[in-house]
């Protein structure tokens, strides 16, 4: 068994108000040089890892994982 | 006339969507779903809620719902479909209308009287309002924060395609947008809830209601 990562960002350009709340948070704790931007990390079980397998993933990432309007993804094995 | 309302693991608004098509004269039909069987309706609306939980992203999992291919089929031939607060963002998700719902960017859940201003009546859901018209709707959310790219957005305000635009912009939505239709005019999107707004028993504030007589007269005017 294998494990397929798919890492889903928010765009550079679209707002990130989730990683701004982590931000001002951080902030608070004393860590006053951080910016963060927040995602999602996929785990995705497979049974081996192939070329057609990760063409599958990032099929699946294009079409349900991330919303291209306004994340970007990854795969990762 | 009948008005199809999907009811989705975790819709919270169908039963008011069918009540105001009731209120205005429409017959209301339950549409599950699990079901591809749009039971003959002239319409449907995607209520408001939080289908499937919000998880992944909101509307991102409904979008892929059975019933879903027949909309967005029926709905590339000209059959009209609202979407309200949760069913814009399933119609965002699906790409019937472009652009997507991010968080609000007061990062709150927002609950108010929203003022709109109606910037196109050339909709299936829009005509028995007036251009320019200032209206109050119910505006629940936390996710009604319009995003799109420059160019969608260009195209948008070129083609008069923003419907609805907020008086006082509540969550950070690029041009004040509330709501939007696609280039036909049979679907739109919007996030204030105007099937809270039609019941003269719960409020004086019946603004909500042409949304529901203009798809009288669109039908009318379609089977003519």
């Amino acid at each position: 068994m294998a494990i397929v990562v798919v890492n889903v960002m928010p765009k550079p350009e679209i707002l990130d108000p989730q990683g701004k709340a982590v931000t001002n948070a951080g902030k608070r704790l004393g860590h006053e040089g951080f910016s963060v931007r927040q995602g999602k990390r996929f785990e995705i079980e497979v049974g081996e890892v192939t070329p057609t397998v990760l063409e599958e993933v990032r099929h699946f990432a294009e079409t349900l994982l991330a919303n291209t309007v306004i994340e970007s993804f990854e795969v990762c094995s | 006339m009948r008005v199809g309302v999907v009811t989705f693991p975790g819709s919270l608004d169908d039963a008011d969507a069918r009540r105001a098509i009731s209120l205005t004269g429409g017959e209301p039909v339950e549409l599950w779903h699990a079901s591809d069987d749009l039971r003959g309706v002239d319409a449907v609306i995607l209520p408001g809620g939080f289908s499937y939980g919000d998880y992944l992203r909101c509307g991102a999992i409904a979008r892929f719902a059975p019933v879903m291919d027949q909309i967005i089929t029926r709905a590339n031939q000209g059959l009209p479909v609202l979407g309200i607060c949760n069913g814009f963002q399933i119609l965002c998700e699906a790409r019937l209308l472009p652009g997507a719902l991010i968080r609000n960017q007061v990062q709150t859940f927002t609950a108010l009287d929203q003022p709109l201003r109606v910037e196109s009546t050339r909709t299936a859901w829009t005509s028995a309002y007036w251009e320019g018209q200032t209206i109050t709707i119910v505006l629940k959310n936390g996710e009604g924060n319009y995003q799109a790219d420059p160019d969608t957005i260009a195209q948008l305000e070129d083609e008069g395609r923003v419907v609805f635009r907020y008086l006082g912009n509540p969550n950070g939505s690029l041009n004040d947008i509330a709501g939007i239709t696609n280039q036909r005019g049979n679907v739109v999107g919007l996030m204030p809830h105007p099937e809270h707004n039609v019941d003269p028993t719960i409020t004086a504030n019946l603004d909500g209601r042409p949304l529901f007589t203009s798809l009288a007269d669109y039908l009318l005017g379609a089977t003519c």
